[in-house]
């Protein structure tokens, strides 16, 4: 495939709002986890929440879409100059040739969830005030994402659980090389809800101390909530030494079960192999893997028999989610920017909250940062239903 | 304003199911005009293709989504394990979503498992895999009223791109009360259509999209064209009227607020 630069990006997540709090939070090795204080949620475990959303409503003009989700989007989109860059990409390619490819699990179901505490006694009927096509409809982050920026180009939400906003990499590169537009913006959006929380601890997927990925007593996931984008466009010249690019994108499906990934990670392997091939790179290319890594058993298993298999044991390798929580549908374009900053920064991020690494799993895990000049990074992200996504970033010098 | 980028694709498939349409071929005769249409009830099947465990969990949104991915592949002779496939709903399982808010809503907010692994947008492309053993990749999109023609969109980009065949699923069902008022979809609705990048014996018709601003197409009957307004996933019905007669022509499917998908439908037989 060509290689599309990656203009310009974003995150916001617990380690804070926007590039430089996230930078500074992966630097000093700080976690945004912390006991559970969510809504009314009672459950004994460390969530990565997103402090101050509720106090800052949306503007006006769009309070069509007020929910917590879109609250969270409209966050991150204020922070690093995007919505600014955004612009800019518009106004050189036309409103109605960037695109919006955007990632969510669970949009704005809180919302949903707080009205049916408030259903009418006597028929049922759920509020007034509920905005099913501007909060609980899963498109509801596309459409105030392409409204935020007054675009104008296709626009579409890829939900297809803790894969949908790494999947949105591979859908934009797609809609770019067709011709359909010139530019896209791409991002994964999640916010903290009951459903989750509860579904997860269902599950018995959840961790009650922040979670340990790869750690030989790791028990389990901490929820997060995160906004994070990215601006991909197709290179107009040659890119400027600096430049990043999106090099290479993987989609498979494991075709197993609907929770749990194959013990040989056979899924995992095959959208690695898939990016590598896209990007027209050697395993022994890639610097750095950013890992799905959310710190339950099985998943990280078979990540990692995937993982030693495609890429070898040696290849430095670690989750941030120790340090941002696991955020869902938004952990695919949160790892994205991560890699982002990886690159830009040479800073290859410590696994966070991890004490002793299982050493079956045969993977070289980094428990503390470590410093080099990257050239090319992996980001694989996973979601329920056996969706699998992974993704190469590159610098271009 | 760039000039319009055509995208193309060849149909080797479908598969049809809604309020009075079975399956294709009886549908595809009641659109011509062959047969009289009328409102009743969408059936759903039980699906033989799932490992008895997974069928018990499996909600009707997956049953409907399946049924028309497998008839249309049946029609083009196509094997599942090889093929991608892109899955486009408005709500998704509205029946799963339901109950889970309303456990949420009781003191304990005990959750079922199942319920919840249920609840994933993807939860009809998952249980594909696990029907099918398909392996490639697997899309599940959203654009509320615009999901079909999103779905179409992204189909027929990875056809061309990574030129392959690729199997479309476009899919909405009815949600219970207190959400039905909300969103009154008074239906089940799925079509499905498997689309190649090059002609084969098998090719229906070559479809060639690009973006537009002229209107959608309306349908003449009134009652399909009350249908199509009423289900996201019968947006596609101007599309499968075409495709029933195969004739040659030019049509504008509903998508965003100022966009419509066009397509130019011409027959290969």
């Amino acid at each position: 495939m060509s290689s599309l630069l990656l203009s310009h990006f974003t995150a916001t997540s617990a380690l804070g709002r926007g590039l430089a709090a996230t930078l500074s939070a992966l630097e000093a090795g700080r976690t945004g986890l912390a006991p559970c204080r969510f809504e009314t949620v009672t459950l004994d475990t460390c969530v990565g929440e997103v402090a101050g959303l509720d106090t800052l409503p949306l503007p006006p003009t769009l309070a069509e879409f007020e929910c917590r989700n879109n609250r969270l989007a409209f966050l991150g989109l204020s922070q690093d100059g995007f919505s600014a860059a955004v612009e800019n990409s518009a106004a050189r390619w036309g409103r109605d040739r960037v695109a919006v490819f955007v990632g969510t699990s669970t949009s704005g179901i809180l919302e949903t969830e707080l009205a049916y505490r408030r259903r009418d006694p006597l028929s049922g009927a759920l509020p007034g005030d509920f905005r099913y096509a501007g909060a609980h409809n899963t498109f509801s982050l596309a459409a105030f994402v392409q409204r935020a920026l007054r675009l104008q180009g296709p626009a579409v939400v890829i939900s297809s659980a803790c894969s949908s906003s790494a999947k949105v990499f591979a859908s934009a590169r797609r809609a770019i090389t067709a011709g359909i537009v010139d530019a896209a913006v791409v991002g994964g959006v999640d916010s903290l809800c009951l459903t989750t929380l509860y579904g997860f601890h269902s599950l018995q997927l959840v961790a009650r101390a922040p979670c340990r990925p790869f750690d030989r007593e790791r028990d389990g996931i901490s929820i997060g909530e995160a906004a994070a984008f990215a601006l991909l466009e197709r290179p107009r010249t040659a890119p400027a030494a600096d430049a990043l690019l999106l090099l290479g994108t993987g989609e498979s499906s494991d075709a197993h079960h609907m929770s749990s990934p194959p013990p040989d990670g056979r899924g995992a392997r095959a959208a690695m192999l898939q990016a590598l091939a896209a990007a027209a790179l050697q395993p022994a290319a890639i610097d750095y893997i950013n890992l799905h890594g959310t710190g339950t058993p099985s998943n990280d298993e078979a990540e990692a028999r995937a993982v030693a298999s495609v890429l070898g044991p040696e290849l430095p390798a670690s989750s941030t989610k120790g340090a941002t929580g696991h955020t869902l549908g938004a952990a695919g374009a949160l790892e994205a920017v991560i890699c982002a900053l990886a690159l830009r920064h040479g800073l290859l991020p410590g696994g966070i909250n991890t004490r002793a690494v299982d050493p079956g799993l045969g993977v070289h895990y980094l428990l503390g940062n470590r410093r080099a000049k990257l050239r090319r990074v992996m980001s694989n992200s996973f979601g329920f239903g056996g969706s699998n996504c992974s993704l190469i970033f590159g610098r271009h010098g | 304003m760039s000039a319009p980028h055509t995208l193309g694709a060849f149909v080797e498939g479908i598969g049809l199911r809604g309020p009075g349409l079975p399956d294709w071929p009886a549908g595809a005769r009641m659109l011509r005009g062959m047969d009289p249409w009328t409102v009743a009830p969408t059936v759903i099947p039980a699906l033989q293709c799932l490992p008895s465990a997974e069928r018990r969990r499996t909600g009707i949104t997956v049953r409907l989504a399946l049924s028309v991915g497998l008839e249309a592949l049946a029609q083009a002779g196509a094997d599942a394990a090889t093929l991608p496939a892109v899955f486009t709903s408005s709500g998704g399982d509205g029946q799963n979503c339901h109950e889970i808010c309303e456990v949420l809503t009781s003191v304990d907010r005990q959750l079922s498992p199942t319920r919840f692994h249920n609840s994933v947008h993807n939860a009809a492309s998952g249980y594909w895999g696990i029907a099918t053993g398909a392996t490639r990749a697997s899309n599940a999109l959203c654009a509320h009223d615009a999901s079909f023609a999103a779905g179409l969109l992204e189909a027929v980009t990875q056809v061309v791109v990574d030129n392959t065949p690729v199997l479309l699923v476009a899919y909405d069902a009815a949600y219970p009360e207190p959400m039905r008022t909300v969103r009154p979809i008074p239906d089940a609705f799925a079509v499905a259509l498997l689309l190649a990048p090059e002609v084969t014996a098998r090719s229906l018709a070559r479809l060639a999209l690009c973006l537009s601003e002229e209107p959608a197409t309306v349908l003449g009957d009134a009652g399909l064209e009350q249908l199509r307004g009423a289900i996201p996933a019968a947006r596609s019905l101007p599309l499968l009227l075409q495709l029933a007669s195969l004739t040659a022509a030019h049509l504008r499917l509903d998508y965003l607020a100022q966009r419509r998908l066009a397509v130019e439908v011409s027959p290969c037989r």
